[in-house]
């Protein structure tokens, strides 16, 4: 019953928001402000060109995508550039490993930063778990280049510079935004509701796992949501740790396309394509709670 | 953020009972183990061999400052530094700007809201180096050739050759892609304000433009500050939109710290780029702590 409610939240949170924001610009007045529409449908193309010159050149023929008109139609439609784009990342291996990292960030996020969460705010008036707090907050702003050299040692040095030493990192990377969003999210939760779990004899560990966890379900997604597009879309630290070419993630592939292949724009945009879809796909079905979870005591 | 999402302080629940439940000993230290690994004992041992002859691997000596004093006198690294600070000034204040801007068109009465606001969050979730290789296509192709069928002389080349303009370029795409982030925490920040505060100032007179000064911006002051602080930091670190863009070209034009930072595990001047990653850090400390302080003079309102 309790979980259903908050459960649901998200939703009443954003409706409750909506409707009282409704007759914000245009004070009172309830008529749509269509000048405002238009302005800012038009402003959205800055977003739609580049995502429409990506799907256009990726369709083209490779004649047609050489030919310098970015925004024309591709037409013969062709799918040979995906083909090629398949071929030369592997796609099928390099996909997998791309998921494996991004499945052990996500899930190893959620749970790490919910267990540090639940027992730092439990503890909030004992020295240690308050420090612990604040030590692991320190982290959003270590700059990522201080740590990263001695890091690609250490890896190295421990056979971790590899998908998992990867995953791993993205984790520890992630845990001061999301502990920060579950102690947060934990504060809002009555402690009277945990009493009345422990009067009927649960555990600690118990109470969080049928009780607590369960209520954090939308703080999880949303933490999950950000571990997964910080974890899929990284850059950096697959490039740096992952040692064997062959290991490497999707997003750091692609860079065989400015050296190689370079003229082979539809290619090439092919394979940019597929290495976007994923996180778009993720980000439509799932966009309600990249706005709940920020609106909803994590800023407040 | 860090200070405004504290627990309540001395929280009532568990105080009546006198030691900590070992439970929650193993819910929380093996965490901070692990990031103390990958995290602090990396912070640790660069900033110790900043201070060292270390290439990376065997043995090395004590050198003092020397790496120290010759960052300081190094005119690359003078440079990424400038370039660096310029570069997330403008960037932090432009992306502001839209996105402030933005919010508040996207919760005004329009049509197609949720549409619109999904189209705008995007970029948020495309890879930074991916969408950086698409826009240094536009940028070396299509705007040329629109700029020569127009006749305007000054971008008929392309801006990433141009040493003057190519920071232009990591600009416009670090902001397409941090402005979604921002947008979300202001649109959360303008719905947080209660529609009758706005009822009141109409009744009174007060002009749209008025009620934006006196009232929306106000009020999203911590917002702003979140913001600016969380982008200043992010812009600082700008790395992959600048490989994927100009590679730190042309020539050194648009070389970041953290670019010039990567260099030593590939160039072997490992212990002279940990000097580099230090002071960076050093920097970093110092402009979260001025902000921070600026923070707490503005969400009390």
């Amino acid at each position: 019953m309790t979980t259903q409610l908050t459960v649901g939240q998200p939703e009443a949170v954003a409706s409750v928001g909506e409707s009282r924001h409704a007759t914000r610009v245009g004070a009172g007045r309830s008529r749509t402000n269509w000048p405002l529409t238009i302005v800012l449908a038009v402003c959205s193309l800055t977003v739609l060109v580049p995502l429409y010159v990506t799907l256009s050149m990726a369709f083209k023929t490779t004649s047609q995508s050489v030919d310098g008109n970015a925004f024309s139609l591709p037409w013969p439609v062709s799918v040979s550039g995906f083909g090629q784009a398949w071929q030369l990342t592997d796609f099928p291996r390099s996909f997998a490993i791309s998921v494996f990292i991004a499945a052990i960030a996500v899930g190893g996020t959620i749970l790490l930063s919910s267990f540090a969460a639940y027992a730092i705010s439990h503890n909030w008036q004992r020295r240690a778990f308050r420090w612990a707090f604040f030590y692991l907050l320190a982290a959003m702003f270590l700059p990522f280049p201080v740590v990263a050299l001695s890091q690609v040692k250490l890896t190295g040095m421990v056979h971790l510079d590899n998908p998992i030493g990867v995953a791993i990192l993205h984790v520890m990377f992630q845990l001061a935004f999301s502990v920060m969003l579950f102690t947060a999210f934990l504060r809002s939760i009555p402690a009277e509701l945990e009493e009345s779990a422990r009067i009927d004899g649960a555990s600690t560990a118990q109470v969080f796992w049928r009780l607590i966890f369960p209520l954090l379900a939308p703080m999880s997604a949303t933490v999950g949501i950000f571990a997964f597009l910080a974890s899929w879309n990284d850059y950096v630290m697959p490039s740096l740790i992952t040692s064997n070419p062959a290991l490497q993630t999707l997003p750091v592939l692609q860079q065989m396309f400015q050296t190689q292949f370079s003229n082979n724009y539809n290619v090439s945009f092919a394979s940019y394509l597929m290495a976007m879809a994923p996180s778009i796909l993720v980000y439509l079905f799932t966009q309600r709670w990249v706005m709940s979870g920020l609106t909803q005591g994590a800023i407040k | 953020m860090a200070i405004t999402s504290l627990p309540t302080p001395g929280g009532s629940r568990s105080s009546h009972r006198p030691r900590v439940e070992p439970v929650f000993h193993l819910f929380l230290w093996p965490t901070v183990a692990l990031f103390t690994l990958a995290i602090t004992v990396p912070a640790v041992m660069g900033i110790v061999l900043s201070f060292t002859n270390s290439v990376g691997f065997g043995e090395f000596r004590f050198t003092g400052l020397t790496n120290y004093i010759a960052v300081f006198s190094d005119p690359a690294i003078l440079h990424a530094y400038g370039f660096t600070l310029w570069f997330s000034l403008v960037t932090v204040v432009l992306v502001n700007l839209i996105a402030f801007l933005l919010a508040i068109a996207l919760t005004a009465k329009i049509r197609a809201r949720v549409s619109l606001r999904a189209v705008f969050v995007i970029p948020m979730v495309i890879s930074g180096i991916v969408i950086a290789y698409v826009f240094s296509y536009l940028f070396a192709n299509s705007l040329p050739t629109a700029a020569t069928a127009l006749g305007f002389a000054p971008l008929e080349q392309s801006i990433l050759a141009n040493p003057s303009l190519a920071w232009v370029a990591v600009v416009i795409v670090t902001a397409w892609q941090a402005i979604p982030s921002a947008l979300l925490i202001y649109i959360a920040g303008v719905l947080s304000i209660p529609s009758d505060v706005y009822e009141a100032a109409a009744l009174d007179g007060a002009s749209p433009w008025r009620q934006l000064r006196s009232i929306t911006v106000p009020l999203t002051a911590g917002y702003i500050v979140i913001n600016v602080i969380i982008g200043f930091k992010n812009f600082m670190n700008a790395y992959d939109i600048i490989l994927g863009l100009t590679n730190g070209g042309p020539g050194t034009a648009t070389t970041s710290v953290a670019m010039s930072i990567f260099s030593g595990f590939t160039n072997g001047d490992y212990s002279y780029q940990m000097a580099n990653a230090t002071i960076f850090f050093v920097i970093a400390v110092v402009i979260a702590l001025l902000q921070l302080r600026a923070t707490r003079g503005r969400t009390a309102f």
